[in-house]
């Protein structure tokens, strides 16, 4: 038998209330791609900070190569051959490629040398990169190429990859998959993390499952249908949404040459953005992070002020008036940002029902305020959509980011909007909870409200909406019927791949 | 090792626990400053903390604490407001002056009437002033994107010479043989904020300052501006999202501030110092600010610090004519207080931990 390049023996650690990871055991072998499956707090997270020396085992035993294996910092994790590409990047918008990379390594070279070794490399692997190019300067998929190009300089044996294409378009998904075969058909093993099924099945030789922090089975994903990994993940049989048959009414809003400057340096400005969304109708804007999303909810929640006309609602001018005004007509919004946006953090759920909550519940009366009232309020929404919390007296801060998600788009929902718009209302969400939710947006379209969703879960757009568009940035695509669309046709109105083409193998 | 810990929410029994916990810590600490000061330290924390309220010549210092406290109350008070919404008021003190001048300008201009509404038109003017002297960093701010911290308090030093320029001229006494300062109103009936109650040192700005207190907290917990100025504080693109005007929410909070600044100043003029004069201000403007913090910017708590500072002012008054302590020791003492109340504060967000730390 050949002795795997990493295996994990009884993994465990445990940190205050909550054990991450419970003896969890498995093998990496050589050159192979291995896929970590786990819904939002299964310890996916712990369990490769573990393997890249950010965090040390309470007990359990890892061989690398059969050799025992305790890195004590990520350092020696590198040294041993062992790299990581995280979700979230860090990297200087100021500087150049080179530079960045250079900033990582423990001996950088010349930069000349450097930057003609990026080449070389970046050629190789398909992931062209200019090294002069500043950072600041890239597309979200071109950045995580500087990242992997980092990674690989280091020519390491295994490159472990956490929720490496929630930020790309399908065609730069396309990319890195053959990126990652390439490295595969070259020897290098690969930890992949995700929770997308369908890509695992497409990449991975192999899977193991966390749930709760344990391995609770492993699979051949190319083998094993999504709908049977996804039960393994969570548990239970799957409540697929349902959309209930529905007829569109008249058009309830209607944005027609809106253009916005950037509100910051780090902003997008918003480019003639024409949209309308009929009473009933869900409305999918899908897009990769960062091309006018944020912008767009502001401009329909009312933070953003605009022209009168460029913003109707039933034919009503109403892109001068501020959020409250808008609630008051029934345009209820729920940001992306949890904390310090769509709730402040050190005020009770009772206080953050109120922050949305005050006009269309009733919680005012001439400027005074009935916390009575807002506490019934808090305590429906945290009933209705299954909030875990020991009351609403609790800060917000105190919830999950999972939990205090259902209860930013409870509030909303239970509001009886004409026009919701969330933006990412399933994100950091377990699969049960998030399917509940799209089903509370598909129920609120079946009672004839207009909903916009924001996301850039294509399958949650592809899951709900009716008609679909695309924001690239800051322009949104002419919408078209969701029904039908191919991924390529998606990819497409994204932006594509940013200009760049397919690895040559 | 010892590390901090961020609670999961902040802890209820600390908050109230701190300001206690902090005048123990500047009673141990002042008492070891007295002592190294070559002072008997027990007997120097006792004639500060106890002299004025139980002591021999307490029926003369139990006055003097509400009629320092009230001015500091009703200061902070306003300030608070501003502080929870993250807008810095720092020149209470110009707007304290400005309401003198204008309270009893607006009084002398129609000496020697002895009409009852005298003294309710000096007081709308008062807080007239102090508020108008606030809408100048306010619309500065709102309209320019000025710092309201560095204009208001520069402001202090302008209404300092607005001070001197009107005791020398335009308020100066017709009958006060050419000194600075203008006529007594202390003499004058219909302009006198004069003890409610004989000997009590109950006045008008006391019961300003009460009122003040119980309108602070029924704004901050039961309406919609007080929800959101502690939202604006606390996350102010919430703010924005839940349909806060920050532009409305600066002027009312500055505003609101200078009139109560303003007020203060009159009762002050037309009561205990019964004249404008050059040196009329002694601070309570700067004080305020951390009366308002010593309160933990809560309308309740700023009441209790504000009588805690009051005492701690006539006691240490005390401490230098009977033991001879230094005025600097004292200064030392006070703010020790603030100092020793902001870093206990840390223990409201945060639980002290010791052993290794986990990098996560």
């Amino acid at each position: 038998m050949t002795v795997p390049l990493l295996s994990l023996q009884g993994l465990t650690k445990a940190y205050p209330g909550v054990v991450a990871n419970d003896t969890v055991s498995f093998d990496i072998g050589e050159g192979e791609v291995h896929a970590l499956l786990g819904e939002n707090g299964a310890g996916k997270s712990t369990l490769v900070k573990m393997i890249y020396g950010l965090v040390k085992p309470d007990s359990g035993k890892m061989l690398l190569r059969g050799q025992p294996y305790e890195p004590a910092e990520p350092r020696q994790a590198r040294a041993d051959g062992i790299a990581m590409v995280f979700q979230h990047f860090s990297l200087f918008d100021a500087l150049n490629v080179a530079e960045n990379i250079a900033l990582g390594m423990e001996n950088p070279p010349e930069m000349r040398d450097l930057a003609a070794r990026i080449r070389e490399v970046s050629e190789t692997y398909g992931l062209p990169l200019d090294p002069y190019r500043t950072v600041g300067d890239l597309s979200a998929g071109e950045r995580q190429r500087v990242e992997i190009i980092r990674c690989l300089l280091q020519d390491p044996k295994l490159l472990i990859m956490d929720e490496p294409t929630s930020v790309l378009t399908p065609q730069e998904v396309e990319i890195l998959f053959k990126t990652l075969q390439k490295l595969q058909s070259e020897g290098t093993s690969i930890l992949y993390i995700s929770h997308k099924l369908e890509e695992i099945r497409t990449l991975c030789d192999h899977a193991t499952i966390l749930r709760l922090g344990k391995n609770v089975g492993e699979c051949i994903p190319s083998e094993t249908s999504a709908r049977d990994m996804a039960e393994m993940m969570v548990g239970s049989t799957l409540q697929t949404p349902e959309r209930g048959s529905r007829e569109f009414g008249e058009i309830a809003m209607d944005i027609s040459g809106l253009s916005v400057p950037a509100p910051s340096a780090f902003g997008t400005a918003l480019k003639n953005v024409h949209l309308t969304v009929r009473k009933g109708e869900i409305l999918g804007i899908g897009g990769v992070a960062g091309n006018g999303q944020d912008e767009l909810l502001g401009v329909l929640s009312g933070e953003t002020l605009t022209e009168p006309d460029a913003v109707k609602l039933h034919g009503q001018p109403i892109g001068k008036l501020g959020p409250t005004a808008r609630r008051k007509l029934g345009v209820l919004a729920a940001p992306e940002e949890r904390l310090g946006h769509a709730a402040a953090p050190d005020m009770s759920l009772t206080e953050n029902a109120m922050l949305t909550g005050s006009v269309r519940e009733g919680l005012e009366k001439n400027g005074f305020l009935d916390w009575g009232a807002t506490k019934d309020f808090a305590e429906r929404i945290i009933k209705a959509f299954d909030v875990r919390t020991p009351g609403p007296g609790n800060a917000a801060r105190s919830l999950s980011g999972g939990n205090l998600q259902k209860f930013v788009i409870g509030r909303e929902v239970l509001q009886d909007p004409d026009v919701l718009v969330v933006n990412q209302p399933t994100w950091g969400v377990d699969a049960a909870a998030a399917a509940s939710i799209r089903q509370s947006l598909l129920d609120l379209a079946t009672k004839g409200a207009a909903v916009i969703c924001i996301s850039q879960d294509l399958d949650e757009l592809m899951e709900i909406s009716d008609s679909f568009a695309a924001l690239n940035e800051g322009r949104l695509s002419a919408p078209r019927e969701a029904a039908g669309l191919t991924v390529n046709e998606i990819g497409l109105m994204m932006g594509g791949a940013h200009g760049m083409e397919v690895a040559h193998v | 090792m010892i590390r901090l810990e961020k609670r999961p929410q902040p802890s209820r029994a600390w908050s109230m626990a701190t300001p206690l916990v902090a005048v123990i810590a500047t009673m141990i600490v002042g008492g070891l400053l007295f002592a190294a000061l070559g002072k008997p330290p027990v007997e120097a924390i006792r004639t500060i903390f106890w002299e004025p309220l139980f002591g021999e010549f307490s029926f003369y210092y139990r006055p003097q604490l509400l009629v320092k406290g009230a001015p500091l109350v009703l200061i902070a008070i306003g300030l608070s407001l501003g502080f929870r919404a993250g807008i810095w008021n720092i020149g209470a003190e110009g707007q304290y002056i400005m309401g003198a001048i204008f309270g009893a300008g607006a009084g002398l201009a129609f000496y020697p009437s002895d009409s009852f509404l005298i003294f309710p038109f000096m007081v709308i003017a008062g807080a007239f002033g102090g508020w108008i002297w606030a809408m100048i960093p306010a619309v500065l701010k709102t309209r320019f994107g000025t710092n309201e911290i560095l204009v208001s308090l520069m402001l202090v030093y302008v209404a300092e010479q607005f001070l001197a320029s009107v005791s020398l001229g335009l308020l100066k006494n017709p009958e006060g043989f050419g000194f600075p300062g203008s006529r007594n109103l202390q003499s004058w009936d219909a302009a006198h904020n004069a003890e409610l109650i004989a000997g009590t040192g109950m006045h008008w700005g006391v019961v300003a300052a009460l009122i003040a207190v119980i309108f602070a907290y029924v704004l901050l917990n039961r309406h919609m501006t007080g929800y959101h100025i502690r939202l604006t504080g606390e996350a102010p693109r919430a703010a924005k999202f839940a349909g806060v005007n920050p532009t409305r929410l600066v002027l009312f909070c500055l505003g609101t501030s200078g009139a109560l600044a303003g007020l203060a100043g009159l009762f002050e003029v037309s009561g205990p110092s019964g004249q404008i004069s050059i040196d009329f201000n002694v601070g309570y403007g700067f004080t305020a600010i951390i009366v308002a913090f010593l309160g933990r910017l809560h309308p309740v708590g700023i009441l209790l610090a504000g009588g805690l500072m009051a005492l701690t002012y006539i006691g240490g008054d005390i401490a230098q004519s009977n033991l001879q302590l230094p005025a600097a020791a004292i200064q030392v003492f006070q703010g020790m207080l603030l100092f020793f109340l902001l870093a206990f504060d840390l223990l409201t967000n945060f639980r002290i931990a010791i052993g290794k730390p986990e990098v996560a």
